[in-house]
C-alpha cells in the first residue's frame, strides 16, 4: 500500500512537473539550457548523494527549510518524523530526483511536433491551452506513455532514498516493497518469506509493463 | 495605441514571468548543491549555531580531513572506480558481439533471443539479487569484487542499443569484409565497433555513472572494507554517530557527488542526447 501511494505520488508529480518544464524550455538560448541542465543534474547524481542532501535541508533543527519557514513565522513540520508526512517527503525528494528525466524525454518528444502545426492552430485563432490540448498532447502521447512507464517501473523499485532517509520509518510508514524485502533477507533473516515477496514483486511489475504496454498500442491504433 | 502593440506588451511581462519562474526553478535544484558545499567548509559551532549563516566564515577543511579520518577513502574512491570500469568496459566488450549476432547473424530463434533479451530488461537487481546472493555465497564469492562486476556483465540494455545501432550498418558492408578474408572476430571489434563509436561511449558513461553510484548491490552484497565503495562509506557516515556534525557528512558527499557532476558537465550534450534517444 505505501508502494503504490509513494508510486501515484512520485509517477504524477515528476511527470506533470516534467511536462510543464518542458513546455516552458522548448526554446532555443542559454538561458533555457542552463535551466534544463540544473535539473538534469539531479538524474545524474547518486540517490545516496540526493538522500543525505535532503536529510541536512530538511533536518527538524539546524536545516535551512526549517529555518526559512521559522524565519516566516511558521513552526516547521517534522518533515522525516511525522509517519503522515514522511511518506509524501521521501516522494518530493524522488520527484526532484527524477524529474529532469522526464523533462528531457519530454523535450525531445516536443521537438517532434511539427512547427507549422502550432502556427496553422494559432491562426485559426486557437489559444495556448487549446493549442497544446489539440495539437501537442495528442502528438505528445506515445512519449507520455513512456514516461509513465519508465517512472513507474523506477519508482516501484525505489530503495536507497528509504534506507538513507527513513529507514522504513518513522513506525514503518515509509516501508515500501523493496526496502520490505531487504529488511527481511538481512534484518530478520527469513529468506524464504523474501524470495515469495520478490517472486510477487515481479509479477507485478510484469503485469504492470504488459498493461503499459497494451494501452500504448491502443491509443496508437486509436 | 493599437491592439498590436498592447499584446507585444502582454507577451513582454509574459516573458519576464516565465524567466522569472524558470530563474526560481534552477534556485530549487542548485541551492541544495551550494548548501551542501558551504556547510562542508563549515566548523562543528558553525553548524550548531542556532539562526545559522549561510556562508561559512571561511574555507575550514577540518570536515575533509574528519572523513578521511573516519574511513579508508583512497581504498573506497579505488574500488568504487575499478568497478564501475571494469562493468563498463565489460559490458561493451559483450554486448557488441550479442548485438552483433541480433542484428547481422542469421540463426534459428533470434526473434526469440531477441525477445529474452528485451524480457531481462524488465528485471531490476531487486529482484535478482535474493537467487544471486545465494549462488554467490554457495561458490563463496560474496564479499568480493566479482560479486560487485561479474553479475552486471553482460547488460541487456547495452546488448539493444548496440543491435539497434547496428540495424542502421548496411550488410553490404560486412560482408565486403568477409570477402576480404576477415574473420568475425576482427568484423566485430575492428570494423563495426568504431563505426557504432557514438552508441559504444555512451553505453559506457552510462553504465559508469550507474554504477559509480549504486549503492544496492554493493550494500547487499559487502560486508568487509576490502570491497566496500565510496556510496556506502558516505552513507555509512551518517549512520556512525555522526549526531550533529553535518559538516562531515556534506564533505563526503561533496566527494561522492562532485565527479559524478564534473562528469556531467563534460559531457552533459552527449549524455542529454543520449537519454532523449530512449537509452
Amino acid at each position: 500500500m505505501t508502494t503504490l501511494l509513494f508510486s501515484a505520488v512520485v509517477v504524477a508529480g515528476s511527470m506533470s512537473l516534467g511536462l510543464l518544464l518542458a513546455l516552458a524550455l522548448n526554446r532555443a538560448g542559454h538561458f533555457a539550457a542552463f535551466v534544463r541542465s540544473a535539473v538534469f543534474s539531479a538524474y545524474v547524481v547518486s540517490w545516496v548523494s540526493v538522500a543525505l542532501l535532503w536529510l541536512w535541508v530538511l533536518d527538524a533543527d539546524a536545516g535551512a527549510l526549517s529555518a526559512l519557514v521559522r524565519q516566516s513565522g511558521l513552526v516547521p513540520r517534522n518533515w522525516l518524523g511525522d509517519p503522515e508526512v514522511a511518506i509524501y517527503t521521501v516522494a518530493l525528494v524522488t520527484i526532484w530526483k527524477i524529474a529532469g528525466y522526464s523533462l528531457v524525454i519530454f523535450l525531445a518528444g516536443l521537438q517532434d511536433v511539427p512547427r507549422e502545426l502550432q502556427e496553422a492552430a494559432a491562426l485559426d485563432g486557437a489559444g495556448a491551452f487549446r493549442r497544446f490540448l489539440h495539437v501537442t498532447w495528442p502528438l505528445l502521447r506515445p512519449t507520455a506513455a513512456f514516461v509513465a512507464t519508465t517512472s513507474l517501473i523506477l519508482s516501484f523499485q525505489v530503495f536507497d532514498v528509504v534506507r538513507v532517509m527513513t529507514q522504513g520509518g518513522p513506525i514503518r510508514s515509509t516501508t515500501v516493497f523493496v526496502y520490505a524485502i531487504y529488511e527481511d533477507i538481512f534484518m530478520n533473516l527469513r529468506v524464504g518469506r523474501a524470495s515469495a515477496q520478490v517472486v510477487v514483486f515481479f509479477v507485478f511489475l510484469l503485469g504492470l509493463t504488459a498493461l503499459q504496454l497494451w494501452a500504448w498500442r491502443q491509443r496508437e491504433a486509436a | 495605441m493599437t491592439p498590436r502593440t498592447v499584446i507585444g506588451w502582454k507577451g513582454a511581462v509574459g516573458e519576464i514571468a516565465l524567466h522569472f519562474g524558470l530563474g526560481l526553478v534552477a534556485l530549487v535544484w542548485l541551492l541544495p548543491y551550494a548548501w551542501m558545499v558551504a556547510t562542508s567548509f563549515k566548523t562543528l559551532p558553525e553548524i550548531l549555531q542556532a539562526p545559522s549563516y549561510p556562508l561559512p566564515s571561511g574555507l575550514d577543511f577540518e570536515a575533509y580531513a574528519a572523513v578521511l579520518g573516519a574511513m579508508p577513502l583512497g581504498r573506497y574512491f579505488w574500488n568504487t572506480a575499478v568497478m564501475a570500469l571494469a562493468i563498463a568496459l565489460l559490458q561493451m566488450a559483450v554486448a557488441l558481439p550479442a548485438g552483433y549476432a541480433l542484428a547481422k547473424l542469421r540463426f534459428v530463434g533470434r526473434p526469440l533471443a531477441f525477445g529474452l533479451v528485451i524480457a531481462t530488461l524488465l528485471i531490476p537487481a531487486q529482484v535478482r539479487f535474493v537467487p544471486v546472493f545465494a549462488l554467490l555465497a554457495e561458490v563463496r564469492l560474496v564479499n568480493t569484487m566479482a560479486a560487485l562486476v561479474l553479475p552486471f556483465g553482460v547488460s541487456a540494455l547495452g546488448t539493444f542499443l548496440v543491435r539497434q545501432a547496428l540495424l542502421s550498418v548496411p550488410d553490404s558492408i560486412v560482408e565486403a569484409a568477409r570477402l576480404d578474408g576477415a574473420g568475425e572476430l576482427r568484423i566485430i571489434y575492428g570494423l563495426l565497433g568504431p563505426m557504432i563509436a557514438p552508441t559504444l561511449v555512451a553505453l559506457f558513461l552510462f553504465s559508469f555513472v550507474f554504477h559509480w553510484n549504486d549503492y544496492f548491490w554493493p550494500l547487499v552484497m559487502t560486508t568487509n572494507d576490502t570491497v566496500r565503495t565510496l556510496p556506502l562509506g558516505i552513507a555509512l557516515l551518517r549512520e556512525q554517530g555522526t549526531g550533529v556534525r553535518w559538516h562531515i557528512v556534506m564533505a563526503g558527499n561533496v566527494l561522492l557527488s562532485l565527479p559524478v557532476l564534473a562528469v556531467f558537465a563534460a559531457t552533459q550534450r552527449y549524455l542529454l542526447r543520449a537519454v532523449a534517444s530512449g537509452a
